[in-house]
């Protein structure tokens, strides 16, 4: 009863909370990383140091109004922004944020649902949320969110296949497509997959950039071009939801990578004797680390790079980035063979 | 859009004589240039003195389209010259063409009202000046009221807009151009505010605040003009 | 439209957006009518005039020292060369001679100009196309320059710093040795901006080939400052029609060879680099002297008219004055703008390109519609 039901239960609550508060915080923490980096302040005035930003941007979005244009297709202008965020929450579900934990006695798996195709899981789920911004951009009724959402609907169809094709090559390293059977094959083989798959971690990475729509590839809301992109049109509450979602989806594919790139939970340099004390910092706040630290690289691209525009883009991902994932599919695939 | 002579509309019967004089002190009625001392009749266009030559572009134009230059000016170290509208086009095709000329670029292309002046009211005044060889020229066209004049589209892209604002601000329309309308106006605007008869004053604030009352004075301002 | 030639119904898959006059990147209140074919630019008709104030109707009926702060209000972000350009064509028309001094501080004051107006077109160029610290790093020199002409003429934008036949006020004390510190630091931070645009593939990519203009084209259509420059046409009033103290200067004028939009950024990054060198070689080579000129108390130029230039950071600002002899206003007051004149080759050269290459070129020709609208 308690392991089936209530220990779930309280572990959705705790990760959605946690989830929402880092949303939150990461808003923050991009505005005061861009701040940094363009020699300015950021947020200052709500709390010290801004601190306290976060919840008084999310008053306002909930106590703006929340307009519905007169000639919108009504009932999917208010599905569309619930269809982003949904699937971004419930990817959550299969990620390993810990080893498995004892508390009074109880081994509590440091993870939602340990699915046996749970990176499959993870993959279609994601893929859900397109139609969403195709949606919401479709029925805004609007010339500029109908562009961005055909921009966007473009971009993430084919950013997806070269994301995919580096997933591959994890299942093919790892033999299974558990995400816990990932992290264990990678403290198995004494390296994380990230340096064994250099190239697959930088597509990712690439692809993680563009299916999150953040720059170099914020193309469906580039603000100087488009307006606002697909979310145009919206407001309050239901504006929220894509922002929430967009930033929900930036963590879920940060961990996603550190899963799959990054080694999870486990600690790095287990092997080296002096370092050893390392392994008594918690697998969770391992796993942290290694997201803030691949969020950070999110929001410091941001700063640094111009936009790509359309054409480019496309001819990146599948000039460049398709094949090279094939290939290195094809590789890994020989060396696994031969070697 | 026609060739507007009327100033504004709540200018009551806008008479189309070049000083008009409404009396009517009612709101709507708008006043001339009150103070402004009577208009000269044209710029003086001072031939050059005996002393200096006219330059090498100057007098191949002369030689190379006789009858083309009405009259020569000089002022302040501008050459102007001045030509008939009829020869315009000619006359630019000329000065852009030419070895010795290479007026290649229409610096600026814009127009006066003389109002005071009884024979052609405005002159156009394109300043054109030569890249390759650093010289600069003027060439007026003197129009009157309603005459149109070919544009010079044709011989400097350039002219487009400038044409276009000479157009909204003067109403003075250019044969051949082709996208002749308003510019820096709103489309449906009335009146071309760059004339000297232009009215300078508005309705004032009463037709923003009550309409009403601003059509019951203009009403009773046209009224006292019929009695 | 209620004057356009009747149109052909518009075609069913071409899609007719309209970008502004409230848009993030018109840079004020531009309106584009664009007619795209998916993303591709058929057809764009600029719409103007939303800002227009009447300046030139207002200056012929205000006196000629009156004009001086209207036309601070035209290019906003560049108001020390509007001035330049009218007390030049003012002195001109009336024949006053203006103290070399004067012509000094007004090279510095119009070069430091020319920084502050690229520093800000720099910006928001990088800004337009999503690299927003750019335009934070520009604007932080930008302050710079701000803070010399707050010292100078107590105002940051609007500076009124000029008047017919000489200058105001001499150059406060120790101001000329913050001028050479400022050039010292402006030129260590100009490769902070190369280093983050010129050699980043991205910039490259959309800047390379975007908007390509011929030299020949730029010239009939009009072009003028660093956009015709960069098509390769040598063509700088400083140095053909040589103003105020340019004569005495030695700078060069950097030329483009492709005309896109990459060029116009590179020949205005090396514009930069020869203000400073201007700066330097007024601010070292002040003379001493009276500031202002013989102008009579009531300032009424004989009958006559004449064009004037100059070179004003977006390019060729001209004035045409005519003067009755009569009055103590211009009897016609005319500007020619650069920004108008530039803006007018915007429809040829978005044709063909993608709407985020609009944003682009917006940017690259740098306008400032307070100055397109007067």
């Amino acid at each position: 009863m308690v392991e089936a039901l209530i220990l779930p239960l309280v572990k959705i609550v705790i990760v959605l909370v946690a989830v929402l508060v880092t949303v939150m915080y990461i808003v923050l923490l991009e505005r005061k990383v861009q701040a940094w980096v363009q020699v300015r302040l950021g947020p200052m005035r709500v709390g010290p140091h801004g601190i306290l930003q976060p919840l008084a941007d999310v008053l306002k979005l909930f106590v703006k109004e929340d307009i519905t244009p007169a000639r919108a297709d009504k009932w999917v202008f208010t599905a569309a922004p619930i269809i982003v965020l949904v699937p971004a929450l419930i990817a959550f579900a299969v990620i390993p944020f810990a080893g498995d934990l004892t508390l009074f006695g109880l081994t509590i798996p440091g993870r939602i649902a340990d699915v046996n195709v749970g990176l499959l899981y993870v993959i279609s789920v994601a893929g859900i949320g397109i139609y969403g911004i195709i949606l919401g951009g479709w029925s805004s009724n609007s010339k500029w969110a109908l562009l961005g959402s055909l921009r966007s609907s473009a971009q993430l169809i084919s950013y997806e296949i070269a994301v995919t094709m580096t997933l591959v090559t994890v299942i093919m390293l790892a033999g299974t497509l558990s995400m816990v059977g990932i992290v264990q094959a990678q403290l198995a083989k004494g390296w994380w997959f990230g340096f064994m798959q250099p190239v697959a971690f930088f597509i990712y990475f690439v692809g993680a950039l563009a299916e999150t729509n953040r720059a170099p590839f914020d193309l469906p809301e580039a603000e100087q071009e488009l307006v606002a992109g697909f979310h145009t049109e919206y407001s309050g509450m239901r504006f929220a939801f894509y922002f929430l979602a967009e930033y929900a989806n930036m963590i879920v594919v940060s961990t996603v990578a550190t899963t799959l790139f990054l080694g999870g939970w486990l600690a790095p340099f287990p092997n080296v004797s002096w370092l050893s004390f390392l392994g008594l910092v918690p697998g969770w706040a391992w796993f942290m680390l290694k997201t803030f630290g691949f969020l950070y690289a999110f929001l410091w691209v941001r700063a640094t790079f111009p936009r790509y525009r359309y054409d480019q883009l496309m001819r990146l991902g599948w000039k460049w980035l398709i094949p090279l994932a094939i290939l290195n599919v094809v590789v890994t695939g020989l060396l696994k063979v031969l070697v | 859009m026609a060739d507007e002579q009327t100033p504004q509309p709540p200018a009551p019967a806008a008479p189309g004589a070049p000083t008009p004089a409404p009396k009517a002190a009612a709101p709507g009625a708008a006043k001339p240039e009150a103070k402004a001392p009577p208009a000269p009749p044209g710029p003086p266009d001072q031939a050059p003195p005996a002393g200096v030559p006219a330059p090498a572009f100057v007098t191949a134009l002369q030689a190379g389209l006789p009858g083309a230059v009405e009259q020569v000016s000089f002022w302040v170290g501008d050459w102007t010259v001045i030509v008939p509208g009829a020869r315009l086009l000619e006359v630019s095709g000329f000065l852009r063409d030419t070895p010795g000329c290479l007026f290649t670029y229409l610096s600026d292309l814009t127009a006066v009202d003389w109002l005071a002046r009884e024979t052609k009211r405005f002159d156009i005044v394109l300043c054109l000046y030569s890249i390759p060889l650093r010289q600069r020229v003027r060439v007026k066209v003197r129009v009157a009221e309603g005459e149109a004049v070919p544009s010079v589209t044709g011989v400097w892209p350039a002219a487009n807009w400038l044409e276009r604002e000479v157009f909204d601000m003067f109403g003075i329309r250019f044969t051949g151009h082709p996208d002749l309308r308003r510019i820096l106006m709103p489309d449906d605007w009335q009146g071309h505010p760059q004339r000297k008869d232009y009215p300078l004053e508005g309705p004032g604030e009463l037709l923003m605040e009550s309409p009403q009352d601003w059509l019951k004075a203009r009403q009773a301002a046209v009224d006292a003009d019929v009695k | 439209m209620q004057t356009d030639a009747p149109r052909p119904m518009f075609d069913t898959d071409e899609l007719v957006i309209n970008m502004g006059p409230q848009h993030p990147s018109t840079h004020g209140v531009l309106r584009l009518i664009l007619r795209l074919d998916g993303e591709r630019v058929v057809s764009c008709d600029p719409v103007i005039g939303y800002l227009h104030r009447g300046v030139e109707k207002l200056s012929e009926n205000r006196d000629y020292t009156q004009i001086v702060l209207l036309t601070d209000r035209m290019d906003y972000v560049a108001a020390a060369t509007n001035n330049l350009g009218y007390v030049e064509t003012v002195e001109k028309l009336y024949g006053l001679e203006v103290p070399r001094r004067a012509r000094y501080i007004r090279t510095i004051l119009s070069e430091l100009q020319r920084v502050a107006s690229h520093l800000l077109w720099l910006g928001t160029h990088a800004a337009d196309l999503g690299a927003l610290t750019v335009l934070l790093f520009g604007l932080r020199e930008r302050e710079l320059v701000l803070d010399l002409f707050e010292e100078y003429c107590g105002a940051r934008l609007t500076y009124n710093a000029m008047r017919i036949g000489g200058q105001p006020v001499d150059v406060p004390v120790g101001w000329d040795k913050k001028v050479l510190a400022f050039c010292d630091v402006q030129e260590q931070k100009l490769p902070e901006y190369e280093q983050l645009l010129t050699g980043n593939r991205i910039f490259m990519e959309r800047t390379k080939a975007v908007g390509v203009i011929s030299a020949a084209d730029a010239v009939a259509v009009g072009l003028c400052g660093p956009p015709l420059r960069a098509s390769g046409v040598y063509r700088d009033v400083r140095k053909d029609e040589p103003y105020a103290a340019y004569e005495e200067m030695e700078f060069d004028v950097p030329l483009g060879v492709a005309g896109d939009t990459y060029d116009r950024y590179l020949v205005r990054l090396e514009e930069f680099r020869q203000s400073l060198r201007i700066i330097r070689q007024a601010v070292q080579g002040l003379p001493e002297g009276p500031i202002m000129g013989k102008v009579p108390r009531l300032i009424k130029p004989p009958a006559g008219e004449t064009y004037h230039a100059i070179e004003a950071p977006k390019g060729e600002l001209g004035y045409f004055i005519a003067s009755d002899g009569k009055s103590a206003s211009p009897y016609r007051f005319r500007v020619r703008p650069p920004s108008f004149c530039n803006l007018q080759a915007l429809p040829q050269l978005v044709k063909g390109h993608l709407v985020a290459d609009v944003v682009a070129l917006i940017g690259t020709i740098d306008i400032v519609l307070g100055e397109v609208d007067r």
